[in-house]
């Protein structure tokens, strides 16, 4: 394990180069480039705002709606787009696989490392719409990245076990888009974690992206921390993460012959 | 001498049918659903490598020769970790660079710069060592002009210069190239070669798969032939190449049948089925020597009828290039149908005046009357030519002498004061 580690280390920058070419290819023939990366969470913001926010008054904890749901659409977007990226990230360089050696989990790494660009641009929209709405800055503000730094290791630890079933099972691929749909609504992003029934909120805490959003909105915004929900959502993630890892560490002996 | 690469007892194997069978993850469930306790069964298996040993010195430059699916590939993957063995173990020492590809990881939508970045991190070179070769590389691959254009404008030339171009920059310790000098034009594999060669000289330990046996016999030392998953024979280049070109003689026969040609083009009304070399007697040859005569028949099958075809055939060296070019249509011969069936067109050469090695043959068949191929194929089918005293003389004549002879003779009567013909001997 220690060699693997090492090993990952020492070959650091290939990561970067990876996260590099596939932002680089992703933005080089598009004409608005990175302001993509906002749009589609501001589209589905708007959206939400309209029907659930409007006209169906879903309550949001008192902070304006917009807000509110941009707040955690600028993290579940990171999540599930980036997941389905990670997800595919062995499948769709498949070339390198079976061409060249280096650590194989570059490759996921590199896919969730990129998607933290995105994710930078959309804050920046987000501390707009803070100014916007005259959000009083507090010092709980300075813990907000914790909580992205924990989104990014829960896509890396469920990326690695899905990347990896991905290289033997195709169905993985077809089934990823469906659940981060699905995923959506058993997440509070479109309403506080209080709007459900209290025996409903045991479940939802199963879902490591409740926790996450919960606290990113008590930051920025100032509500109580559920430290209960929070510890869950960090254990979940943690063991995502070892799983994932020895996971991937056992099945990637076979990449290249099955890829 | 320190040993650079050791390979003990290795093997590999691959499950057959793991590919197709069981790649969606609901065909498992439904499995273990139906039949839980069920062991799962052993699988049709593959051996591509069984008890594979040998090892190099540090600065040894070794071929690895074989026919195709004889497990070199196999092994080259080993080596290079890209693959893990069933079973036994390989140790190598120092930096390792493995070029099983040229341009790996290249992006069409990336500049040439951006590409030789890439691709050095992904081969092993850090940032600052590709900051400090840039130049070189650029320069040695000669797109100086449009490293700033994105690759997917290069043409598959500039596209594997570059791409070999950075990897010859990479000053590894043990370097493992399969089959790059295959494509690129000629001028190129010479400067590969040269580069190489370079590499030879740096002390560097290098091993290169190939089936250019020219290119093996002028860059390696010795010469490691793989058949059937294990070493056949381990010993000096030329040996080694010797006792491998033999064992087609025996193993192909005279027939070489065209059914499994890859990247074979055109609409098939009519394709060739099989190349029979013969004797002007009629005898089936593998091999002929210089300056024999040699009908080469070419059988055919039609589906159809076809109107006014024209058969055709280009001889290549080894190293790919044309020697001649020859059809019925260039000879103004008018086919003016070919009835559905089978049948066979002969072409007779009376002197077949090459220097020894092995000929490639490309083969078409298309309309003498519009641009329509109906069956084409390139290096399809092979001929050694072996050494004969085509002077008339016992001295070797053989591919250093170039590719072709003409019927000659030196006249000596202008020299003053001639010695005996017998002191010349």
């Amino acid at each position: 394990m220690r060699d693997w580690l090492s090993e990952i280390w020492r070959c650091r920058e290939i990561l970067y180069f990876l996260a590099w070419r596939d932002i680089k290819v992703r933005y080089k023939q598009a004409v608005l480039g990175v302001a993509w990366a906002v749009l589609q969470p501001l589209f589905t913001m708007i959206t939400f705002a309209f029907f659930f926010g409007r006209l169906a008054g879903i309550p949001s904890d008192g902070v304006p709606y917009p807000l509110f749901s941009f707040s955690a659409l600028l993290l579940w977007t990171y999540f599930s787009v980036t997941l389905t990226q990670v997800g595919n990230s062995l499948v769709t360089n498949s070339s390198l696989i079976t061409k060249i050696y280096f650590p194989r989990v570059l490759l996921p790494a590199s896919s969730a490392f990129a998607g933290l660009l995105d994710l930078l641009v959309t804050s920046l929209f987000l501390v707009a719409m803070m100014i916007y709405y005259h959000v009083t800055p507090r010092w709980t503000m300075l813990l907000a990245p914790l909580f992205v730094a924990q989104t990014a290791i829960l896509v890396m630890g469920a990326g690695m076990l899905l990347a990896a079933l991905n290289v033997r099972y195709r169905d993985v691929k077809y089934t990823l888009p469906f659940v981060t749909q699905l995923g959506l609504f058993v997440t509070p992003v479109i309403y506080p974690m209080s709007f459900l029934p209290h025996h409903f909120q045991g479940w939802l805490a199963l879902n490591p992206m409740t926790g996450i959003i919960e606290g990113f909105r008590s930051c920025l915004f100032g509500g109580a921390f559920n430290w209960g929900l929070i510890g869950c959502s960090w254990a979940i993630t943690l063991f995502l993460l070892v799983l994932g890892g020895l996971h991937f560490r056992s099945a990637e002996r076979v990449f290249a012959d099955i890829v | 001498m320190t040993q650079s690469i050791s390979v003990e007892q290795l093997s590999k194997c691959y499950e057959l049918g793991l590919a197709q069978q069981e790649t969606q993850l609901r065909d498992q469930l439904v499995r273990l659903l139906r039949n839980p306790f069920h062991r799962r069964r052993p699988k049709d298996i593959l051996w591509a490598l069984r008890d594979v040993n040998f090892s190099v010195e540090e600065g040894e430059v070794v071929g690895i020769i074989g026919r195709n699916g004889a497990g070199k590939s196999t092994l080259l993957k080993i080596l290079s970790k890209i693959t893990y063995p069933t079973s036994g173990r390989v140790r190598t020492r120092g930096r390792v660079a493995s070029l099983l590809e040229v341009g790996t990881g290249f992006h069409e939508e990336l500049t040439g710069r951006e590409n030789v970045y890439l691709n050095g991190s992904i081969l092993g070179m850090k940032k600052r060592e590709v900051d400090e070769k840039f130049e070189a590389i650029v320069s040695f691959s000669g797109v100086e002009r449009f490293v700033d254009t994105p690759i997917k404008r290069y043409s598959s030339g500039m596209r594997m210069r570059l791409g070999f171009s950075v990897a010859a920059h990479l000053e590894p310790d043990v370097l493992i190239v399969d089959e790059v000098l295959a494509v690129g034009d000629a001028a190129f594999q010479k400067k590969c070669i040269t580069a190489m060669q370079d590499m030879r000289g740096g002390g560097r330990t290098v091993l290169f798969v190939s089936h250019n046996m020219a290119a093996v016999e002028n860059l390696c030392t010795r010469g490691i032939w793989i058949a059937n998953g294990n070493v056949r024979l381990d010993g000096p280049t030329h040996e080694v190449i010797e006792a491998y070109m033999a064992s087609f003689a025996s193993a192909d026969g005279a027939v070489n049948a065209l059914t499994d040609v890859e990247g074979r083009r055109g609409s098939g009304e009519i394709r060739y089925t099989r190349v029979e070399f013969l004797s002007k007697a009629g005898e089936p040859q593998t091999v002929t020597r210089c300056g024999k005569s040699l009908v080469i028949r070419l059988h055919y099958l039609a589906n159809e009828v076809v109107e006014h075809p024209s058969f055709g055939i280009r001889m290549y060296t080894e190293m790919g290039t044309l020697i001649t070019d020859t059809s019925t249509w260039l000879h103004g011969l008018d086919i003016s149908r070919v009835a559905a069936g089978t049948g066979y067109i002969d072409l007779e050469i009376d002197s077949l005046n090459l220097l020894p090695g092995r000929y490639y043959f490309s083969l078409w068949v298309d309309s003498s009357v519009a641009s329509h191929i109906y069956d084409a194929m390139e290096h399809a089918i092979q001929l050694d030519i072996e050494e004969a005293p085509v002077y008339g003389h016992s001295r070797r004549v053989d591919s250093r002498f170039g590719l072709v002879y003409f019927p000659q003779r030196w006249r000596l009567d202008g020299i003053g004061g001639r010695l005996s013909p017998a002191a010349n001997a």
